[in-house]
């Protein structure tokens, strides 16, 4: 008697993660990235990082507001996507041009469709995609870093204007080898955010360690995208220009940053695996087969749309159901 | 003469093609990228749609029934290859930039749509004045979308520069995913503004848009059912905001009767008392 029991429903151990913890995560986590592509390519790299970020906060808040839909706490998912935009930009842009994916990001890609958790398709993806096909040359006007060595300099014509010249990407698909550890520490050309190899891991490794995300994305994408070169690469089993295959480009920042994407990737096990699977085939066809030397982001929003076929091919079955009796 | 002009005119806005029917979206979409192409497809279609619309009436009455499709098809596909050597010898440039378009206008579902609800059902006067005004309406939508996607993906309409210099064209705008973009998008707005369309008919499930009337199918007396009952709403509604407004007027007219008043009480009770401080003054 005078005893009291709470009596409530399930869940009762919660793990306290909000869409805001988790979206702050994901930002500190993408801070190493930024820090170095702004140590890179100068103070122009972060001015772009900033206005493509704010540009996104406040078409979203715009949008939230002109729609009367701002109930609930701020999340930041709005800020993630505006980093991986001006992380996906070459530092040589104008500055219209993050505003102008920041806003097609937001409105068409996201918000269009019902906000975070309704998009079809990674935001800052979308985006990419958008300015590479609105301003092609703009979009490949891939800075040279200043703070490096003469060595690293001489990718195809990079050293004849000294302002933009091929990524190591290009460089490889035109037959020449790169400096790996170069492509591993990020002292090359490239979009501000996806040079350096080292500093994506660190961010990825604090994801990983908070649980934020899980590895079996990640993991499946690079390691079929590895054996897809193998087997079709031309090099055969060539450690070397595999490693140098992973390294460059847009795949270590995608396959950790975009891949694993909440929204837009598989939430059952066996659909996370055949997701990753997936994207490594694909990028390793765009990469190879393709006309242009990435293929990254084109694999992963393609991988997206297909990501409700894969869950409904993956759903689990529930404990006492399926079997013969229910075929 | 009335009725013909008439007729015209539905085509050309009230069931325009492009953007009230939404029918013939596979050429709206491919060849609008920009405003000459829009125009010239628009053309070439007004070209056969009116003859073919003409012809068809003509031998309607001999068109075995069950045939009707395939004879549809050859008279459209005489027309169609007409145009075409037409276009061959006198707008060659033309005839190149829509390419593969042209013959494909023989299955154009505006065309074969026209010939099987209305020249198939009509006479041949009226049946070529429908015509025109459905492909005027089209050619009107083609070239309201290309210009659209010209300006922005190019920054020239016809051809000719209009944006400033500095102006950077998003070139997407010319590709294929530029023409859902502009596309959507005037959906959308069409929506918005309550703007008749194929996708927006209000409380009805009706997919034809639930405009009857020049509709001479008789076969779908349950969409006929549908929409009287939508109308029924929508006149039951108009009755209720007409009321409903006549009464704010009533109630403004009262309100600005009792300021009025309310005014002239005021200013008989400052009179006295102005009167009053001068007195003391």
């Amino acid at each position: 008697m005078g005893k009291l029991f709470n009596v409530s429903a399930s869940p009762h151990v919660r793990s306290g993660a909000t869409t805001s913890t988790i979206m702050r995560d994901v930002a500190i986590a993408l801070m190493p990235a930024c820090a170095m592509g702004v140590y890179q390519f100068g103070i122009r790299a972060l001015l772009i990082l900033m206005v493509s970020t704010l540009t996104c906060a406040v078409t979203e808040y715009v949008y939230l507001l002109l729609t009367k839909r701002n109930q609930g706490p701020y999340e930041c998912s709005a800020i993630v996507t505006g980093m991986l935009i001006g992380m996906n930009m070459p530092a040589t842009v104008p500055l219209f041009i993050p505003i102008i994916g920041s806003v097609f990001a937001i409105l068409v890609v996201k918000q269009v469709f019902g906000g975070l958790g309704q998009n079809f398709m990674n935001p800052a993806l979308g985006a990419r995609c958008f300015l590479f096909l609105c301003y092609a040359e703009r979009m490949n006007a891939f800075a040279i870093p200043q703070k490096i060595g003469t060595a690293v300099l001489n990718y195809g014509a990079a050293s004849v204007d000294g302002i933009s010249g091929a990524t190591p990407l290009a460089a490889m698909k035109a037959g020449e080898t790169i400096r790996l550890f170069d492509a591993f520490t990020g002292f090359t050309g490239g979009v501000i955010g996806e040079t350096s190899t080292a500093m994506i891991l660190l961010g990825a490794a604090y994801l990983v360690g908070r649980k934020v995300i899980s590895l079996r994305i990640p993991v499946a994408y690079l390691a079929s995208f590895a054996l897809f070169l193998v087997l079709f690469g031309g090099h055969g089993l060539d450690w070397y220009y595999v490693a140098c295959q992973l390294c460059t480009g847009g795949l270590m920042l995608g396959a950790f940053f975009m891949a694993t994407d909440y929204v837009t990737s598989p939430i059952t096990k066996w659909g996370q695996i055949v997701f990753g699977i997936l994207l490594g085939v694909l990028t390793g066809i765009f990469r190879l087969f393709g006309n242009n030397a990435e293929g990254v982001s084109y694999a992963i929003i393609i991988g997206n749309l297909l990501v409700p076929l894969i869950e409904k091919m993956t759903m689990p079955v529930p404990f006492g159901k399926g079997g013969r009796r229910h075929g | 003469m009335g009725k013909w002009f008439k007729q015209f005119f539905n085509g050309l806005i009230k069931e325009n093609p492009t953007f009230v029917l939404m029918l013939g979206m596979c050429p709206t979409l491919a060849v609008t990228t920009s405003a000459s192409n829009g125009l010239g497809m628009g053309l070439t279609t007004t070209a056969v749609l009116a003859l073919s619309n003409l012809f068809i009436s003509l031998i309607r009455k001999i068109i075995p029934d069950k045939v009707r499709i395939p004879a549809f098809i050859v008279v459209v596909a005489a027309f169609v290859t007409i145009v075409q050597m037409l276009l061959q010898a006198y707008l060659p440039e033309l005839n190149e930039s829509l390419g593969l378009y042209i013959p494909l206008i023989v299955v154009n579902c505006i065309i074969l749509g026209r010939a099987e609800a209305f020249a198939y059902k009509n006479g041949p006067v009226i049946s070529l004045f429908d015509g025109l005004g459905m492909g005027l309406g089209f050619t009107f939508g083609l070239t309201c979308i290309a210009s659209v996607r010209e300006i922005i993906g190019a920054g020239t309409i016809f051809g000719a520069h209009i944006m400033p210099a500095s102006y950077e064209p998003m070139a997407i705008f010319t590709l294929a995913p530029g023409a859902f973009f502009v596309l959507a998008l005037l959906t959308a707005l069409q929506n918005v503004f309550k703007a008749p369309s194929a996708t927006n008919t209000p409380n009805a499930k009706v997919a034809c848009g639930g405009n009857c009337a020049a509709c001479m199918d008789g076969g779908c007396v349950a969409n006929r059912e549908e929409i009287a009952r939508v109308n029924g709403i929508k006149e039951a509604e108009a009755v209720a905001a007409k009321a409903e407004a006549a009464r704010k007027a009533a109630e403004a007219k009262k309100a600005a009767e009792a300021a009025k008043a309310a005014a002239e009480a005021a200013k008989a009770e400052e009179t006295p008392a102005t009167e009053n401080k001068e007195g003391e003054a």
